[in-house]
């Protein structure tokens, strides 16, 4: 073929079906080029997967189903009856409770912002974190460390009412910037991958936090539980709309978070040398850039996002840590990083949606009985829909679906 | 001594000498890693133990046809002897090394053996419960299980050119199917054959995102986990809990024990006399061993890994290599599945608890070859068998910083600071043809 020298650059040579990506970070490219359209369809899609997953798992479909054919009403009315209630309680738990009498109705809603929180923070990092270049699967440990350091403030210390969360927070800040710092610095010193370090960071994470619960640094004097004693009243965040509704200013700080990343990626140096290491770190470095420095930053920014998290959790809502404090925020943050394609605003939307579906998921589960796990399904469809564009394509023109195996062969034809 | 971070193969570093021969760099690493090793043996597990304390270990199991009596020794002694063992070990590693002679293999296993033995003295010095030796050890093997299939697994995709973040999804996806499908049928071997299908669907999703829509292989992987975790639990309190008679219940997979061989002492009943998992086990390592390094079939998916443009050149269709490597790893893993649930275990919410993810570390510390993730998962195994006793009788150590050894050794291996680990050259790089 044409004079290539390096392996990575693919020649333009044979028209491919689909335009081919930039050679390295294909993935992230496509995030960021794909249209609203495609995350609305990838939704609509996962949402309707979801709805397969109920009917299958709900008993009176399941006895409808049996005589399908002699009487097809039954079966999907009886469908009907099952995807609207758990979709319907999801709706009543995480937006507006029409069944619910006054202030109580606009309460849910609340609860999805508060849900939405340790997402946003936690997802506003991991954004960075994938446009410049790095895939931090680590959030899980950054939140987890954050907690337990925002966790140890408020509970150990004895301060008055406005530092007290503050300090709280930086040192959550802190030390979840430092954790996730450890794989950006072995990265930029030793080359080692950073996907790996924060995979293994996190289950580190979750064998130290839970070896100090069973020490007197953060487990409950007089408690042989694995579990912190509450929070002081001085450090919890402070509500926004009084004791009846849980919304604390964490979200306002989350907001705020949201627009100084926007600055920090759009208008400010650093960001520049970031996304620049993002883009194509060779030319980063040919044009003077620090890449390894730019490494250890970018770590150190997304895990102190993270580890803002992960306090907002235990000040604002939990009060009292334990080893499950962090939940799945960790992991439910990166599908709300790659959903709002590592944008502040998308992120912020995306953190919201997810949020939602963590809100709601209890009144799903009490009201329809349709287990919380359903949102954890939905959640990864809907990542792996917006990822592949062409297959939302596909899946909206049904054809081709029987070409999804013969993809060599088709190729290797033309 | 970790001061030039080479990120290739080290070259001679001395372009103003051209007159004296050429020699390789000595290799200092691993001999002063096991000096160092013995040293801390010989102070912490040796010199530091009280003299009047002595450690019982038993060697006989339950069944066993011949009784031996519990071996007690007087701690301090047999420690220190152990790592005078090491240092002996390690000296031979250091001469061998400054000779620029390759270190003999055995080396690495007695400094590993003996500090391990003095770390079981040690661990049970003065106290009344005695260390279960033999068991410590079967239990190690079948703990290892799931992670050899999963870090095989492992190996097969990337070897091939695909990252797979998703064993832990495979896993979990074997162990359901092979729970609900050992339960309708009351068969637990229909189990061990359905479980493979269920790892190599997931294979297949992580194939066709990776390799026909070139999504990043990463991201797959860890989507495809929330997927399968999703799914599983979805399915679980759904179906399963429903119904837990018919599809819990699953049969336990039954001991068979190897005749004559299984009534050694000890070596018996640790390596055999096992379930058929652990049988598969051996079988799958020595095959993938001699096949991935000795056969066309493991040449052209290494080509397709290593220099997919080189293998295409040649005619080797890489994309289509790529994918059968993937269904098949994920169909290993699915087995781990199944072998993870082989003692007859009810499946629970997430029952893989991050094993794919120690897989995923045994098969980095194995340096991406069959009998390495062998040995890593060995070794995680035992760290996790070893954890499990002291949580019973107590322990020195706490049993948390134990279960961080896994996730601590693979961040010390890929940082290069106990031997370089290379990936293959072209993994997570998409083919477009």
């Amino acid at each position: 073929m044409s004079t290539t020298q390096a392996p990575p650059e693919p020649a333009p040579a044979a028209p491919a079906p689909q335009p081919a990506g930039p050679p390295r970070r294909p993935y992230l490219q496509q995030v960021l080029d794909s249209t609203t359209a495609t995350v609305v369809t990838a939704v609509f899609l996962a949402l309707l997967l979801a709805a397969v997953l109920v009917v299958a798992a709900d008993p009176a479909s399941q006895r409808a189903a049996v005589y399908l054919f002699a009487r097809p009403s039954d079966f999907v009315g009886a469908a009907w009856n099952a995807v609207f209630e758990t979709y319907s309680a999801l709706f009543r738990g995480a937006v507006f409770d029409y069944q619910a009498v006054g202030a109580r109705r606009v309460r849910p809603i609340t609860e999805t912002m508060v849900a939405s929180v340790p997402l946003m923070l936690a997802g506003l990092g991991l954004g960075i974190g994938f446009r410049s270049g790095l895939f931090n699967i680590g959030a899980q440990g950054q939140v987890l460390m954050g907690a337990a350091a925002g966790a140890w403030v408020g509970v150990a210390l004895d301060l008055p009412i406005v530092l007290h969360p503050v300090l709280a927070c930086v040192a959550a800040v802190l030390v979840g910037g430092l954790w996730a710092g450890i794989a950006g610095f072995l990265k930029a010193r030793t080359g080692a991958s950073e996907v790996i370090v924060t995979i293994m960071l996190n289950s580190v994470a979750l064998y130290f936090v839970g070896y100090l619960l069973t020490t007197s640094v953060l487990r409950q004097p007089g408690s042989t539980r694995p579990i912190s004693a509450p929070v002081a009243d001085t450090a919890m965040m402070p509500q926004l709309l009084g004791p009846q509704f849980r919304l604390h200013l964490g979200f306002v700080v989350a907001l705020l978070a949201a627009v100084a990343v926007w600055w920090l990626m759009e208008r400010s140096t650093l960001g520049f040398r970031f996304r620049a290491v993002g883009a194509n770190q060779d030319a980063a470095r040919t044009a003077g850039i620090k890449v390894p420095t730019v490494y250890v930053l970018v770590m150190l920014v997304a895990g102190g996002l993270a580890g803002l998290g992960g306090a907002m959790q235990i000040l604002g809502t939990d009060r009292t840590f334990q080893g499950s404090s962090a939940g799945s925020i960790g992991f439910d943050a990166i599908t709300v990083a790659l959903l709002g394609r590592s944008r502040p605003l998308g992120t912020v939307l995306a953190a919201l949606l997810f949020g939602a579906l963590r809100a709601g998921s209890p009144l799903m589960q009490t009201s329809a009985g349709t287990p919380i796990d359903l949102v954890l399904v939905i959640q990864a469809v809907i990542v792996l829909l917006i990822a592949a564009p062409p297959l939302v394509r596909e899946l909206s023109l049904v054809h081709r679906l029987s070409a999804l195996l013969g993809y060599d062969r088709k190729e290797a034809t033309a | 001594m970790s001061t030039t971070h080479t990120p290739v193969a080290p070259a001679p570093a001395a372009p103003e000498h051209l007159s004296t021969p050429v020699q390789a760099p000595v290799r200092w690493r691993g001999p002063l890693t096991s000096v160092a090793l013995g040293v801390f043996s010989l102070v912490a597990f040796g010199l530091a133990t009280p003299g009047s304390y002595e450690t019982t270990f038993t060697l006989a199991t339950r069944g066993d046809l011949f009784q031996i009596a519990p071996v007690t020794v007087p701690s301090r002694v047999s420690a220190v002897l152990l790592s005078l063992v090491v240092l002996a070990a390690a000296a031979v590693q250091v001469q061998r090394a400054r000779a620029r002679r390759r270190v003999p293999v055995w080396t690495h296993v007695v400094v590993g053996a003996a500090v391990f033995l003095a770390l079981l003295v040690w661990v049970m010095a003065g106290r009344e419960a005695a260390m279960p030796f033999t068991l410590l050890l079967t239990n190690a093997l079948v703990l290892a299980v799931p992670l050899v299939l999963g870090a095989l697994a492992g190996l097969l995709c990337e070897r091939s050119g695909i990252i797979n973040i998703a064993i832990e999804g495979q896993l979990l996806a074997g162990a359901f199917l092979a729970v609900v499908v050992a339960s309708t049928t009351g068969n637990p071997y229909a189990g061990l054959l359905a479980a493979p299908f269920a790892g190599a669907l997931v294979g297949l999703g992580l194939g066709l995102f990776a390799i026909r829509y070139r999504v990043d292989q990463i991201i797959v992987g860890v989507v495809l986990n929330v997927l399968v975790i999703g799914l599983t639990n979805y399915l679980f309190s759904t179906v399963l809990t429903n119904n837990p008679q018919q599809l819990n219940s699953p049969p336990r997979l039954p001991n068979l024990p190897v005749p004559l061989l299984a009534d050694i002492p000890v070596l018996g009943p640790v390596l055999f006399d096992h379930p058929l998992t652990v049988y598969l086990m051996y079988v799958g390592v020595a095959v993938l061993q001699i096949m991935v390094f000795r056969s066309r079939w493991g040449l052209r998916m290494r080509a397709a890994g290593e220099h997919p443009k080189a293998a295409d050149t040649v005619g080797i269709n890489v994309n289509r290599t790529r994918l059968r490597s993937t269904v098949l790893g994920s169909a290993v893993a699915g087995l781990g599945g199944a072998a993870l649930v082989s003692a007859g275990l009810a499946f629970t919410k997430e029952l893989t608890s991050g094993k794919g993810y120690i897989a995923l570390a045994a098969m980095i510390l194995g340096r991406w070859s069959p009998t390495g993730a062998l040995a890593a998962s060995l070794f995680f195994g035992l760290a996790d068998a070893l954890r499990r006793v002291l949580n019973n009788t107590g322990s020195p150590i706490p049993s948390e910083l134990l279960a961080m050894l896994p996730y601590l050794a693979t961040i010390f291996a890929v940082a290069g600071l106990v031997g370089r680990v290379r990936p293959p050259a072209a993994e997570g790089v998409p083919y477009p043809k």
